[in-house]
């Protein structure tokens, strides 16, 4: 899936870009991405050191399995290849409270550890687990409670009641998140998406 | 009004210092050695960008080329007249199309759309809105997969942009509700 949509995505950019006079542009994007990627790499690695430095204490000291006992009955739930006390029911918790409170830069080491903890439970290693694609799809269909970042920019632009949108978006995204989980838990099943294992 | 606004990032900033602050207290509480856990945690991050970082350059290059090819806004030309009789006004349209690719990108067209339509328009609104249910899927597959060197996704991303395409209509649907006939 990934190799063909990266295919897919150069292209049509170069296709594109030849049919509306735009290849010099797209030309120029390719260095400027890779620069791009390495400014994005870098201001992630600080970010990411520092809350897996702070993961590693709550771990240490329990305060993970205490969060995942607390979420089980809803857990078990959505991932019924995890274990109840494995400790990725733990990273997975922390990381869909991080993205509630629209703490983005503190969801992304701990999902990337709860992704971590489901690999060692996955039992071919080169393809995504169910319980993986799960955990994906409620990332990719936002549960953020309070869109920050989007209120701000109403407010900047003058908007008189901006948090009218606080509303509106938790109906949407409650939308987009039942769908994203019906839609994982409906797809696994297909014969085009079942599991192959490479050696 | 502006004033919630500014008191929900003030909530969200408490919440991030009393993890920041109440983290390694708990831990001194369980009788943790908390400095040794967090450098080894902070180590494992650096090594974990090590591994995340081809994913990240192959998807941005992709996307980026994408973008300057003007692709989106051609596919906005000719889907946009269809669309705008469902209720999703043409503006918009490059925004719903980009969300799953870019967060830094649909950020920017948003302070755009309000600044052009204004603060108070149903654009504006509904730019919003969308900003505010969707996901920049390929990013997140891209740092989650590559995490775990993943290379076949299966179901992941075409159920990621299903809940994209469905936050877009529920957005566009109750936006039109609330912001449009009152």
């Amino acid at each position: 899936m990934l190799s063909f949509i990266w295919l897919a995505l150069v292209i049509s950019s170069i296709a594109f870009g030849l049919y509306d006079g735009h290849i010099t542009d797209v030309v120029n994007s390719v260095a400027d991405s890779a620069k791009l990627s390495v400014q994005v790499a870098i201001g992630l690695t600080g970010i990411m050191a520092f809350w897996l430095g702070l993961m590693k204490i709550a771990e240490a000291g329990g305060l993970v399995n205490v969060l995942a006992r607390l979420l089980r009955p809803v857990l078990v739930r959505l991932f019924p290849e995890v274990p109840a006390d494995h400790p990725a029911m733990g990273a997975i918790v922390m990381n869909i409270a991080a993205n509630m409170l629209g703490l983005g830069n503190a969801a992304t080491p701990f999902g990337v550890r709860a992704m971590e903890q489901m690999q060692s439970l996955n039992q071919f290693p080169s393809a995504a687990s169910n319980a993986m694609c799960t955990f994906l799809a409620i990332n990719t269909s936002s549960v953020q409670l309070v869109p920050v970042t989007a209120i701000a920019f109403l407010a900047a632009a003058g908007a008189t009641q901006p948090t009218a949108i606080i509303a509106t978006s938790l109906f949407a995204t409650t939308c987009s998140t039942i769908a994203g989980i019906s839609a994982v838990k409906v797809l696994q099943r297909w014969s085009i998406f079942r599991i192959r294992g490479e050696r | 009004m502006i004033a919630i606004g500014s008191s929900a990032q003030l909530l969200s900033n408490s919440i991030l210092l009393a993890m920041v602050a109440g983290i390694p207290l708990y831990g001194v509480i369980r009788k943790v050695n908390i400095f040794e856990n967090f450098v080894l945690g902070a180590k494992d991050g650096l090594l974990l960008m090590l591994r995340i970082f081809p994913y990240l350059l192959a998807m941005i290059v992709a996307i980026g080329m994408f973008r300057a090819s003007g692709a989106i806004d051609v596919m906005a030309q000719y889907i946009g007249p269809w669309l705008n009789k469902l209720g999703l006004p043409t503006p918009v349209l490059p925004l719903a199309l980009l969300r799953p690719f870019s967060g830094s990108a649909t950020n920017g067209m948003l302070a755009e759309l309000a600044h052009t339509y204004g603060g108070n328009s149903y654009i504006a609104h509904l730019a919003g809105t969308i900003m505010g249910s969707t996901e920049t899927t390929f990013y997140v597959v891209a740092v989650y997969f590559g995490a775990v060197s993943i290379r076949r996704t299966r179901h992941a991303i075409p159920a990621g942009l299903f809940a994209d395409l469905v936050g877009v209509v529920a957005a566009v649907w109750i936006c039109g509700r609330v912001f449009l006939h009152n």
